[in-house]
């Protein structure tokens, strides 16, 4: 009987797996190191919250109504790039690209909203010069805007990726780390609307 | 094959679901003005450490069985990281709020 020696292909398969899979362990380290930076921003806004300088207050300028449009716009995203995973998982590319590209909208809308919130309040004078309280809204929720705005562009990068190469492993492990980003983003929203719109409005 | 997806596909409504109600009823409280003060704050706080929870169970998939140790690790480690510093950082600037008064 001979013994079974795994052929090249299948070494440099299993090689290709185990950098995957450590990719995959890096980027979990650094949504956690991220998770840090959003709560030490969430920690300076709850320091900041009162600090209105004669300024606006925060009753002034939150709209609640707008603020749950965007809620549900962010968390309908995180169900629809579950079902783009589940796609994934069935190896079909064509419903993949079509779930990635209703989340793309749904992100797009969400950034729209959030462009209108932030020139709106510009407009009537609550900028985020005018006050320590508008210093930090500005920080904590513009640097979440902006951690989707990179996710949106991902997603749009993914589905370029999905159409020119298909699903391969290292494609399927992007779109897995770009789902843990994407579902990220949605946990540090509730923390947004919990820790800022919410009591800013009451 | 199809089976397990259905099931996938089942564990994300149920997370979506649970989400949907979980940030109806903070917003719904605040909205009709029902609750006020304190009780209205452990609401809202309540209801968003159970929703994290819910998306970090059905949208992320953390488990005690499936998810690698070192990931867990690091998870624990961000919260301990998190809770010194956020609760640090809270307890300093607060005292000295009421010291300034």
């Amino acid at each position: 009987m001979s013994m079974t020696t795994p052929s090249a292909t299948e070494l440099l398969k299993e090689e290709e797996h185990h950098a995957l899979k450590s990719r995959e362990f890096g980027f979990w380290v650094y949504l956690m190191t991220d998770a840090i930076i959003f709560a030490l921003l969430f920690a300076t806004f709850v320091v900041m919250r009162q600090n209105f300088a004669g300024g606006p207050t925060s009753q002034e300028v939150f709209d609640l109504t707008h603020t749950a449009i965007e809620t549900a716009l962010l968390l309908v995203s995180s169900l629809t790039f579950g079902f783009a995973t589940i796609a994934m998982t069935e190896g079909r590319a064509g419903k993949v690209v079509g779930w990635l590209i209703v989340t793309l909208i749904l992100g797009l809308g969400f950034l729209a909203m959030e462009v209108i919130e932030f020139q709106g309040m510009i407009d009537k004078g609550a900028g985020p010069g005018v006050s320590g309280f508008l210093s930090a809204f500005f920080t904590l929720v513009g640097t979440h805007g902006l951690h989707v705005a990179f996710g949106s562009f991902a997603i749009a990068v993914m589905i370029g990726q999905v159409l020119a190469k298909g699903l391969t492993d290292p494609v399927r492990s992007r779109l897995f780390r770009l789902g843990l980003f994407w579902h990220f983003l949605d946990i540090v929203w509730i923390g947004i609307f919990s820790v800022v719109y919410l009591p800013g409005v009451m | 094959m199809d089976h397990s997806s259905e099931r996938r596909t089942t564990t994300y409504l149920i997370g979506f679901a649970l989400a949907v109600v979980l940030t109806a009823i903070p917003f719904a409280v605040v909205w009709t003005g029902a609750l006020a003060g304190t009780a209205a704050y452990l609401l809202i706080a309540i209801a968003a450490v159970i929703q994290v929870g819910v998306h970090l169970v059905f949208f992320l998939h953390i488990s005690f069985r499936s998810t690698p140790g070192e990931n867990l690790f690091f998870l624990g480690f961000a919260a301990v990281l998190i809770f010194i510093m956020v609760g640090g950082s809270l307890w300093i600037m607060i005292d000295l709020h009421n010291r300034m008064m």
